[in-house]
């Protein structure tokens, strides 16, 4: 199978990748480019640990082919920090002690900007959805919504953090 | 006075690695990657019980990118137990299987390649000559005559000092039941749980130019890991420089000894950093799980509600091979009789193999299934003698100074302080003589 380039933006930057048809977003990302924020937890589109966002949307990035992105915007959790300031979710997230072992985080806050940017003061329900496809095995859930929620009530009160969006 | 010179306690710490965690900056193994880095890839058993009669690489070999499989010949001291580190014998696990798999997804070569894909592909294409055998998957069938015996030392179970099981002795349980008022039996039974960390199992290990070996692991064990591989590998332990700490989900699943000496021995021999990483498949087939456990019990009470004799056989499916199964049931003999004062107890507790996944390592193992076991229990007798749930428990609660059936004094009981609380807490109000009890009843000072 011929290799072709794709080119497409990761985290507001140009890229050119040479893959082979069908290599994932995923292999991309953490292999030929060394964006190991993205997780592997299982490549079969279960865990949810390696969600990016295409064109601001959750997409999971281990079945997704990386020519499928071809001229379109992708952001990983490494895009939230690009001027070296927390995202208010990661900011939560710290301070909520939202995180354990650390390894569904990445898809966590991504799917949390998803949702924040659709809908800034999303109700625990819509939390709960957004989540659906993210597992935590450390079963950390509830400090992961409240830091989704935190997150959102900071947007409200200080409006100037909102960014990276 | 103390609390001026209290930093921590009291205090909201910030996680050491909290930061990393949240910008994704944190290294987990399978996030580290070397420019000449090879990747293993297991053959697997794709049944539970057979005799091994060949093994052909010859298709595998035609894979571009293969570099070289690994059979049970290339490992030094192939035979191996996690345990005996603590005393634990005699060895039975192979790293890589002898002539004989004993579970499905059992090790029986190791191939490392230039590209993950490749690896995979190699694996695939060997070819397996097996002979299968009858299997076994229940631990009282296991311990049938005309059973499949899985062990060299002619049994399924494993040998406590010479005897067939783990036993606690204590009082006379007989003369009790004699005694008792009621008799209260059943049986429980737990399934086997696997870990199911969201970051697989894995490692690299890399040669280092001064002859040295580092290995990124995600193990929970570090140095137990690093015993372990120096002494399957036959190298002196300063040989290995082993790097760990961060574990993307551990919960007992990575405390066994299972990636690391075989992609030592990888690195060692190609002088090339080996990554083996399982896969999602690995991790929810191949790797240990919680034991299932099976478990009889008979109690002698009284009208009163006192507990006079308990009588407990129970089994461990530790699967096909030890890991931390033997240590799990001593842990289990110790605790099943509960934090009661039964004053005859009598504890048989088998650590049983049986053609299953090997059981090992997870949160409280031994010890949980057996506390189920023992609160199902206590609300039977509660419902045998017509007494509250409650009142059963605060009756034959244990006290600081009583004598456990293995043998040890009680010291840090707070079961009676833990009901009073928790009773509290869910609004449940009860009687003075409970409200008032204390673990430290009956205690000299």
């Amino acid at each position: 199978m011929t290799a072709k380039i794709v080119t497409f933006k990761l985290n507001s930057r140009l890229v050119d990748v040479v893959a082979k048809p069908l290599t994932t977003l995923q292999t991309v990302l953490r292999e030929h480019l060394g964006y190991t924020a993205t997780k592997a937890g299982c490549r079969q589109g279960g865990c949810g640990s390696c969600s990016v966002l295409v064109n601001g949307e959750p997409m999971l990035s281990c079945l997704l082919p990386v020519e499928d992105v071809e001229g379109m915007e992708v952001t990983t959790l490494e895009g939230l920090t690009l001027d070296g300031q927390l995202h208010p979710l990661q900011e939560s997230f710290f301070e909520e002690f939202a995180i354990q072992c650390g390894y569904c985080t990445p898809g966590m806050i991504v799917v949390g900007k998803a949702l924040l940017d659709r809908n800034p003061h999303p109700d625990r329900h819509e939390i709960v959805l957004a989540l659906t496809g993210n597992y935590c095995r450390c079963t950390g859930y509830e400090p992961i919504i409240r830091a989704i929620q935190k997150a959102s009530m900071r947007a409200i009160n200080e409006p100037s953090s909102e960014k990276g969006s | 006075m103390l609390a001026e010179k209290l930093h921590v306690v009291g205090q909201s710490v910030a996680r050491r690695d909290g930061l990393g965690h949240v910008t994704g900056k944190t290294v987990y193994v399978d996030d580290i990657n070397f420019k000449d880095m090879l990747h293993l890839k297991m053959v697997r058993s794709p049944v539970p019980h057979a005799m091994v009669k060949g093994i052909d690489f010859t298709r595998a070999e035609r894979v571009p990118g293969y570099v070289r499989a690994f059979t049970h010949k290339d490992v030094p001291k192939n035979i191996y137990t996690i345990l005996c580190l603590i005393g634990v014998g005699p060895d039975e696990e192979p790293v890589l299987a002898v002539d004989r798999v004993l579970y499905q997804g059992e090790p029986i070569a190791a191939i490392v390649a230039e590209t993950e894909e490749a690896a995979i592909e190699a694996v695939s294409k060997v070819n397996l000559e097996l002979e299968e055998l009858p299997a076994v998957f229940d631990v009282e069938e296991a311990l049938q005559p005309g059973a499949p015996i899985l062990k060299p030392w002619g049994a399924n179970y494993f040998i406590y000092e010479g005897h067939h099981c783990r036993r606690v002795r204590f009082g006379d349980v007989e003369k009790a039941f004699q005694e008792a008022d009621f008799i209260v039996e059943d049986k429980y039974q737990t399934t086997p749980i696997e870990h199911a960390p969201t970051e697989t199992t894995g490692c690299v290990a890399r040669p280092e130019p001064d002859g040295r070996i580092t290995v990124y692991t995600n193990t929970q064990a570090l140095f137990f890991t690093l015993d372990n591989t120096a002494l399957i590998l036959q190298i002196p332990f300063q040989k290995l420089h082993f790097v760990g700490g961060t574990v993307g989900g551990g919960f007992g699943g990575k405390v066994d000894v299972i990636v690391e000496p075989i992609a030592t021995l990888a690195a060692m021999r190609t002088n090339r950093p080996v990554k083996y990483v399982f896969s999602r498949q690995e991790e929810m087939q191949c790797s240990s799980s919680r034991a299932a456990w099976r478990m009889y019990f008979k109690d002698g009470v009284m009208k009163d509600g006192r507990i006079i004799a308990r009588q407990i056989t129970s089994y461990s499916d530790s699967g096909a091979y030890n890991r931390h199964s033997p240590y799990a049931v001593t842990k289990h003999a110790a605790n099943v009789a509960g934090p009661y004062r039964i004053p005859n107890v009598w504890i048989d507790a088998y650590c049983v193999y049986t053609n299953r996944q090997p059981a090992s390592a997870m949160r409280g193992f031994g010890v949980t299934p057996a506390s189920f076991a023992i609160e199902m229990q206590m609300d039977k007798i509660a419902q045998v003698v017509s007494l509250d749930p409650w009142a059963i428990r605060f009756i034959n609660a244990y006290r600081n100074g009583d004598m456990k059936p293995h043998r040890k004094i009680v010291e840090d009981a707070t079961l009676i302080e833990v009901m009073q609380a928790a009773a509290k807490m869910v609004g449940h109000e009860l009687p003075e003589k409970f409200s008032r009890m204390s673990s430290w009843d009956g205690k000299e000072n």
